[in-house]
């Protein structure tokens, strides 16, 4: 093994050869973590099951799991009644047996039981309990952050406005781009597609108050939140997850700062200032948008435009859509900033909460959504 | 071609400079085949540095790093792909994949590295497991299920997953209490005799460096300043090394060591 050569050449081969000699079975050449499943198939082949003793003094090379190897071919040897010794060890490779010998296996393996109907209902009803007890949580986290607002509204000293205004900054101003953009495509398309349709019944006018009235009282504010979700609601998750990861939550706690107060509430209190703004954005440039394709689809001018859409679109269909900017930001803002909370000590728990945040905030918004229009329906705007 | 005479790691030179911030300037070390080196060094004077640039985590701005006698930055994929198999490293805290369990951590390089059936990979991770002290529930947990100590041992398992010739270990003991702290001594001991090891060990407890270490590097003043024995270390006459040797902490070490080998 001193050889420098020798040793090149055994790296490069890397095999081992067994040998059935009376009744000791010989090993010879690098008996490695590489070769002992070969050596593995080789043996159960040939199945020599009367050897007494291994010997292995022509072993060049030893690891652990050759050495896993000939300790378990003696254990399985002792299970039929057999009594093997391992001959010929160097004093290294005797001590690595014995260190390996110490760690096996312990000798029942125990096979998990297949799952029965039984561990199926045990664990729906875990996950639905899982469910309850999570929306009572999410619910009293919300009484929490309005009780420490309303605390705020009475010691506006508490609050902390550098805070608001980066995030306002944050949620806002960085985002008006992305939402203009999107409004008005959206705006494109309705124009288009209503164009296309109410041409065949000569009513191609009618296209404006099509455009408006879904802009303005749906779309609008849907898809701003929805994007909104998408881009602030995680990344609060990902902010406040990792600070609890790194157990700044706690430091706050142990310091007496509260987490609510510092964290959670001047990004509830950003998304409640920046989500109408920016639902008021996505109208403007969703009309503008739906204006622009119209002229050119239908040839209704501008001024037309104009002038239908101020005479027959009633201005609460703006209303209904901004009456729900609130809400949709406080929904939003509390499920980001609860899932952060929620994060554990590892990495996985933070990308499985970041992606839950979203979907659940989206899918609260479009329940709410839905909720509002029934609640408008019955009382008639 | 190395011979068993060869130092299996020499840092010949090394220069590393985070911008205006020279970590290293001209370092050279060289560590012994089947030897534990201790390296030593305020907080700051690139410990961690050392390591990573010879793992090859970090390219360094100068110098020669050859582990096994070949050169760490010049080497093709293939070729470190191969280096890498033959050493192991355990960060500060384990650094464990915290999706996987601890069985599965340390099935990971196996699993990179070779192509075994299933089950033995799962042996032979178990064994891996058992060895470093693990107890047999611990396999299936999660690192974040563990404590400090449990998942520096669950590092250390996958560190030698591979039965590597050196294992880079960084602060294993630091955070441990001194219960836990001997007992990874003594298991790092074990271990090195029993699979052969090499151990590059990154520290700060006087302990450890009494308990395990065959020789002690200093870093100090951007370089090694020095290397020896612990007997050796004692005669140093550097302010920082005086001071590091001769402090109350390492007093009360030399002192306990002392104590325990008149027995």
């Amino acid at each position: 093994m001193n050889n420098p050569a020798n040793n090149t050449a055994i790296l490069q081969s890397k095999t081992v050869r067994t040998q059935l000699e009376q009744d000791t079975l010989v090993f010879e050449g690098a008996l490695l973590i590489d070769t002992v499943e070969e050596v593995s198939t080789s043996l159960s082949q040939s199945s020599p099951d009367s050897f007494s003793s291994i010997d292995i003094s022509a072993l060049s090379q030893m690891d652990t799991a050759g050495a896993w190897f000939l300790v378990d071919q003696q254990n399985q040897a002792e299970g039929n009644g057999r009594s093997v010794e391992i001959v010929g060890a160097a004093p290294a490779q005797a001590q690595l047996i014995e260190t390996v010998r110490q760690s096996m296996p312990p000798a029942e393996a125990r096979t998990p039981a297949r799952p029965s109907f039984a561990d199926w209902l045990e664990e729906f009803g875990r996950r639905v309990m899982r469910g309850l007890r999570m929306t009572l949580e999410l619910i009293s986290f919300m009484g929490q952050v309005i009780a420490t607002l309303g605390g705020i509204i009475r010691h506006p000293r508490r609050l902390r406005l550098t805070s608001v205004v980066h995030h306002c900054q944050e949620i806002g101003i960085s985002a008006v781009p992305i939402v203009a953009l999107m409004a008005f495509l959206i705006g494109v398309v309705l124009a288009f597609q209503g164009s296309a349709q109410l041409r065949q019944f000569g009513a191609e006018v009618f296209v404006v108050d099509l455009i408006a009235i879904s802009i303005l009282r749906e779309l609008g504010i849907l898809l701003t939140s929805i994007i909104v979700a998408g881009r602030s609601g995680s990344a609060f998750t990902a902010a406040i997850g990792s600070m609890k990861m790194r157990e700044e939550i706690d430091a706050m706690r142990t310091l007496g700062l509260d987490p609510v107060t510092i964290l959670v509430v001047p990004r509830v209190l950003a998304l409640i200032l920046m989500l109408p703004a920016l639902g008021l954005i996505a109208d403007i440039s969703g009309l503008i948008g739906g204006g622009i394709m119209s002229w050119i689809e239908l040839g209704v001018s501008p001024a037309v435009f104009q002038s239908r859409l101020v005479s027959n679109t009633d201005v609460w269909h703006f209303g209904v859509g901004m009456i729900k900017a609130p809400f949709f930001a406080l929904i939003i803002g509390i499920i980001g900033c609860y899932q952060g909370l929620k994060v554990g000590g590892d990495a996985e728990s933070l990308g499985r909460l970041t992606s839950a945040s979203v979907v659940l905030s989206i899918f609260m918004v479009i329940v709410v959504d839905a909720m509002f229009s029934i609640f408008f329906a019955v009382v008639g705007v | 071609m190395e011979t068993q005479d060869d130092p299996i790691i020499r840092v010949r030179g090394l220069v590393t400079r985070f911008g205006t911030h020279t970590v290293h300037d001209g370092l050279d070390l060289d560590v012994k085949r089947g030897e534990i080196i201790g390296v030593v060094g305020g907080s700051g004077t690139g410990k961690s540095v050392l390591l990573r640039a010879i793992v090859g985590l970090l390219v360094p701005q100068a110098g020669q790093i050859e582990v096994f006698g070949d050169s760490v930055r010049v080497t093709s994929e293939a070729e470190y792909r191969a280096l890498r198999r033959r050493w192991g490293v355990m960060f500060q805290d384990g650094a464990l994949f915290s999706s996987l369990t601890v069985r599965q951590n340390v099935e990971a390089p196996m699993r990179e590295q070779l192509e075994l059936s299933d089950d033995l990979r799962e042996t032979l991770a178990g064994i891996k497991v058992r060895m470093v002290g693990l107890p047999e529930n611990a396999m299936s947990k999660y690192p974040s299920e563990l404590s400090g100590g449990m998942r520096k041992r669950a590092g250390f398992a996958r560190a030698i997953a591979l039965d590597p010739e050196i294992v880079f270990l960084d602060e294993p003991t630091a955070g441990l209490d001194p219960i836990g702290a001997a007992a990874f001594d003594i298991l790092i001991k074990q271990l090195q005799a029993s699979l052969g090891l090499t151990v590059f060990l990154v520290t700060h407890d006087l302990d450890s460096l009494h308990a395990i270490c065959d020789r002690i590097a200093v870093l100090a003043d951007q370089k090694v300043l020095a290397v020896g024995t612990m007997d050796e270390m004692l005669e140093v006459d550097h302010p920082w090394v005086h001071e590091y040797f001769h402090g109350p902490r390492a007093r009360a070490a030399l002192s306990s060591v002392s104590k325990s080998g008149a027995h």
